[in-house]
């Protein structure tokens, strides 16, 4: 199929997605750097290039809520946030999740408040990792936009009906132009379809309660549906990926595998870094360093079984976070990772974690160069610690 | 509009019985009569309240109409969602049943609407949807635990604001959330009870009417909350407008309308004496908070009667040079 070639900030990108997938309902209220994204679709909808109504709310806790009313009464609905507009749905977040709404939320990733600060990194979205959502980081603004069409298919799969969260970095792919490919509108909404709710609150003909007191008798139950969901939506990511592959040329798995089968060191990495971490490896690859990376696209649900297998049999596995979890060993992502390596068959990897990047603190190949360095001074038998920090005057 | 009492009594209730709100709740009366009048063909938001836990635990539901609660704080942005939703819908010629209109009624208590949720409330009725916003005012959050709220009165007691021995309940007066929704320049805002059948079936008609947002308060008496015989709650309702406690009136695009003034108002201390909540502000030494109390509903009825126009502007006082 022929697609367009755009230079496009990520913003704008996942803007053209949105609009590609014809929402029926948007809401929003503006928070850098996700701004410039709402600015993008309002354009679209005062030109008539996309028919969706707009709810310009007066929070983030409004515009989840106004996201909640809508998907309930059977509207495809889309919003998007950034940080502490993030942190002030975090009640509605489980809501929309429990509720097995798939509302499309494009999270563009910034550090939380305090101190305030607008740049980049993953606090936001690693806060609300445990909410219900399905969870997709993109690399750059090719990926955002990919994953965001991939996201109402996978959300609003009759196995899944979850809400979805498309994470780009902020600024570094939100308003960074790109170069990138795009599907044209018929064949976009062609992939991503109608919106087929299973329930509507405007079947006045059919009434139902949304949202009831659920005690000690129903709760778990309707948790467990909930769990299960996250469950099934490993094979429908792949199945929907495997078809936006056949469509587009770009194949997309759970996680992406860079130069990682043959590694000896595996780095594994979310988000924008990943791709000034290939450039790194390239390096040390023609200097016959036997290092590769494991990317995480999918963090909720998390593929755990998969993961292992890709770096079972690794001499170390060097994590990279950024985001901090106070008080807790490691970061988020590294948490996970070393879980899922607990059940290796073949011996367990050493395992390191570096703390990255807060408050949008850039990241360049020298400081990825110097965690390869470390993860071969442990395959050669040097003590190092296990939490490490990168970046940072100390 | 005239209401019609004989078709009101002939149509379906639309909350059904054998939900579990208190006995002698006044509430439920509110929303039975608010439901006669809106009709099948609407969707109802909750905001988490005493009304929203008792007609809804799973798996069962007192509501016969599609009803949603996800938040304290959010009715009004949650039913602004799905009335947009509607306009989205019948725009494509996609919703699921075909019609012209729907209502869409968020009801929240003063928790959820004077306090908490006042933000989520004024953003909705600022952006106009077509909704109309229910406040069933039973002035404390009776759900938790009959604490304070912006909507105590002067004086109750509540078990964070309780009488005590230096302490004699609310500190302050309560807050007029009816006069803010009217600054929001919304078609329609209104004061009612459920006593007055008569007056709250065609508010809510007259609500329902408008073109976009519309703004009921409701008194609502609570046996629990009060603490006054179950037996008397509507009783207590009709006294709260005799007493000019809780004036009846309108404001029809921005044109205040009292809809009833009591012959000659009845005097406050007279339905205080009925509460427990008000029971210590007799004894010795309370005069002064009964009298601020009193002093406080006659002028707020003498400010809106000048509202309405029923009452010259007073000439400004002299004041005193120094």
């Amino acid at each position: 199929m022929e697609q367009k070639l755009v230079a496009l900030t990520g913003n704008d990108a996942v803007a053209y997605a949105f609009k590609q997938a014809r929402p029926h309902v948007a809401s929003a209220f503006p928070i850098t750097p996700q701004t410039e994204m709402m600015h993008k679709f309002a354009e679209f909808v005062a030109n008539d290039e996309v028919d969706t109504e707009l709810i310009l709310v007066e929070s983030e806790h409004s515009a989840m809520s106004a996201a909640v009313g809508a998907c309930a009464a059977g509207a495809r609905t889309v919003t998007a946030t950034s940080s502490a507009g993030f942190a002030l749905m975090w009640e509605v977040l489980y809501l929309a999740a429990s509720l097995r709404l798939p509302i499309a939320m494009a999270v563009v990733n910034r550090a939380l408040s305090g101190n305030i600060n607008i740049h980049n990194d993953h606090s936001d979205a690693m806060g609300g990792r445990d909410a219900g959502w399905i969870q997709i980081y993109a690399e750059n603004a090719q990926e955002a936009y990919d994953n965001a069409l991939m996201a109402f298919r996978i959300g609003e799969h009759p196995e899944v009906r979850l809400p979805v969260m498309i994470n780009y970095d902020g600024f570094i792919i939100s308003h960074t132009s790109e170069a990138l490919f795009m599907v044209d509108d018929a064949t976009a909404y062609d992939f991503v379809g109608p919106f087929k709710p299973a329930y509507s609150l405007l079947n006045v003909e059919n009434p139902i309660t949304v949202g009831p007191l659920d005690l000690t008798d129903y709760y778990f139950e309707h948790k467990v549906s909930e769990l299960e969901a996250h469950q099934k939506a490993f094979d429908v990511v792949r199945a929907i990926s495997e078809e936006y592959g056949r469509l587009t040329g770009r194949h997309y798995e759970l996680f992406e595998s860079y130069r990682l089968d043959d590694a000896e060191l595996a780095l594994v990495i979310l988000g924008s870094t990943a791709g000034t971490a290939k450039d790194v490896i390239d390096d040390y690859r023609r200097r016959g360093v036997k290092v590769g990376l494991l990317k995480v696209r999918l963090f909720r649900p998390f593929p755990a079984a998969e993961i292992l297998a890709a770096l079972s049999g690794k001499q170390v596995v060097g994590v990279l976070d950024k985001s901090a979890s106070f008080g807790g060993w490691g970061g988020p992502v590294f948490t996970e990772i070393r879980s899922a390596l607990y059940q290796s068959p073949n011996g367990r990897p050493p395992i390191h974690n570096w703390i990255y990047g807060l408050g949008g603190r850039d990241t360049d190949m020298k400081q990825i160069a110097e965690v390869i360095d470390s993860l071969q001074a442990v395959s050669q038998g040097e003590p190092r610690e296990t939490i490490n920090l990168l970046g940072v005057r100390l | 509009m005239a209401v019609n009492l004989k078709k009101l009594a002939t149509r379906p209730d639309l909350l059904t019985g054998g939900h579990r709100a208190c006995a002698g709740c006044t509430g439920s009366i509110i929303l039975r009569q608010v439901m006669l009048s809106a009709g099948a063909d609407t969707v109802v938001g909750f905001a988490t309240g005493c009304m929203e836990v008792v007609t809804t635990i799973f798996p069962y539901t007192a509501w016969k109409v599609p009803y949603i609660h996800s938040a304290f704080e959010n009715v009004a942005a949650t039913i602004s969602g799905a009335e947009t939703a509607f306009r989205a819908l019948k725009k494509r010629g996609e919703l699921p049943v075909e019609r012209d209109n729907i209502n869409f009624i968020a009801f929240g208590g003063d928790g959820g609407t004077y306090d908490i949720g006042l933000q989520s409330l004024s953003g909705a009725m600022e952006r106009g949807h077509n909704m109309v916003y229910i406040c069933y005012d039973n002035e404390a959050y009776m759900n938790t635990g009959i604490q304070r709220s912006s909507a105590t009165p002067l004086g109750a007691h509540t078990s964070t604001a309780p009488a005590g021995k230096v302490k004699q309940g609310k500190e302050q007066h309560r807050k007029d959330l009816t006069k803010i929704m009217v600054a929001h320049n919304i078609p329609y805002v209104a004061q009612t009870t459920p006593f007055h059948w008569k007056d709250l079936s065609t508010k809510v008609e007259k609500a329902l009417a408008v073109k976009g947002p519309a703004f009921l308060n409701i008194l609502m008496p609570c046996t629990v909350g009060w603490h006054f015989d179950t037996a008397i709650g509507v009783q207590m309702a009709k006294e709260a407008v005799e007493t000019n406690f809780w004036p009846l009136f309108e404001v029809e695009q921005g044109q205040y309308k009292v809809n009833y003034k009591p012959k000659e108002r009845a005097p406050l201390s007279d339905w205080l004496k009925k509460q427990g909540r008000f029971k210590h502000l007799f004894r010795p030494g309370n005069e002064q908070i009964l009298a601020q109390l009193q002093a406080w509903v006659d002028d707020e009825w003498e400010k809106l009667l000048i509202l309405a126009g029923e009452q010259e502007v007073p000439a400004p006082q002299q004041t005193q040079q120094a």
